[in-house]
């Protein structure tokens, strides 16, 4: 891990992956959309508004995957300071947040015409809506500290530590409590969805999750480069004796 | 008495967000990784 404390060496190996990511991200991406929306059968009970779920399951499994990296790399900024590590988790957030909104707004739109209803105050959707607000006050955290002390504080990391207490509450939060939402279908080794709807679901959220690692990788690259610019410039005002 | 709604609005809808909101966040990456880049380029060359 440490190998790729080094700026260059992360830059040389981010200069092909990320393209790479994108790229293969959003061609699988799309495929699969296609292949849900135009091929894939209706749902028995749930009619066409189940082709919802080829978007709401890939950007519900980001916006707690965007946390985790999060915490990730808080929890490696705080042991090992690692160089990078500030950079990687401010790179997921923007991502991540864009995924848990939506996937709160494509449930909303999933929840009119399923349940009748846009939003109901249950443990999932309330838990989802807490890790958007989350992803808000870590940015703005985030974001004070750069401005404040040119990002040397702790504070976004123990942020990004303590808000991943939320993970494991939402993931079990249709299991603890009585809600709409209904019980996790796909856990690892078995799913309780049939193949037709399962195949498009796995490739969408491969798909998008690629995307996300592109996007990332893409942030981190903005964020050095605009270290290096100022690291530069600090350096020049100060050789000319402002 | 459940009211008649035509799924595929809600369905469409549902992509259009999810697409838009994808497509705006790609871009938005790159464009602001291009620029950040740029500005580091004209930095070392001052």
């Amino acid at each position: 891990m440490h190998g790729f404390a080094n700026p260059a060496r992360f830059l040389r190996i981010a200069r092909w992956l990320m393209p790479l990511c994108m790229g293969g991200g959003a061609v699988l991406a799309l495929a699969a959309l296609g292949w849900g929306l135009f091929f894939g059968p209706a749902e028995r009970l749930q009619g066409e508004t189940v082709r919802i779920v080829y978007l709401h399951v890939p950007a519900a499994w980001l916006g707690m995957a965007g946390w985790m990296g999060i915490a990730a790399a808080s929890f490696t900024e705080l042991v090992w300071r690692h160089p990078l590590a500030g950079i990687a988790a401010r790179a997921c957030a923007v991502p991540g947040a864009v995924f848990t909104a939506v996937c709160l707004i494509t449930g909303s739109l999933w929840g009119r015409p399923a349940w009748g209803t846009w939003w109901v105050w249950d443990g999932r959707l309330t838990s989802m809506l807490v890790l958007l607000f989350l992803y808000f006050g870590w940015m703005a955290l985030s974001q004070a500290s750069e401005a404040a002390d040119g990002g040397q504080s702790k504070a976004p990391a123990i942020f990004g530590l303590v808000g991943a207490v939320n993970i494991p509450i939402i993931h079990y939060s249709v299991i603890w409590w009585q809600s709409q939402h209904q019980a996790p279908s796909i856990s690892l080794g078995k799913s309780a969805m049939a193949g037709a709807f399962l195949y498009p679901l796995l490739a969408a959220t491969l798909g998008f999750s690629l995307l996300f690692a592109g996007v990332v990788l893409a942030r981190m690259r903005a964020i050095l480069a605009h270290q290096q610019a100022e690291a530069r410039l600090r350096r020049k005002a100060l050789s000319e004796g402002f | 008495m459940r009211e008649a709604m035509d799924p595929w609005t809600f369905v469409v809808a549902a992509y259009a967000v999810g697409l838009g909101a994808a497509a705006a966040m790609v871009a938005w990456s790159l464009i602001t990784m291009k620029r950040a880049e740029k500005r580091r380029d004209e930095a070392r060359k001052r």
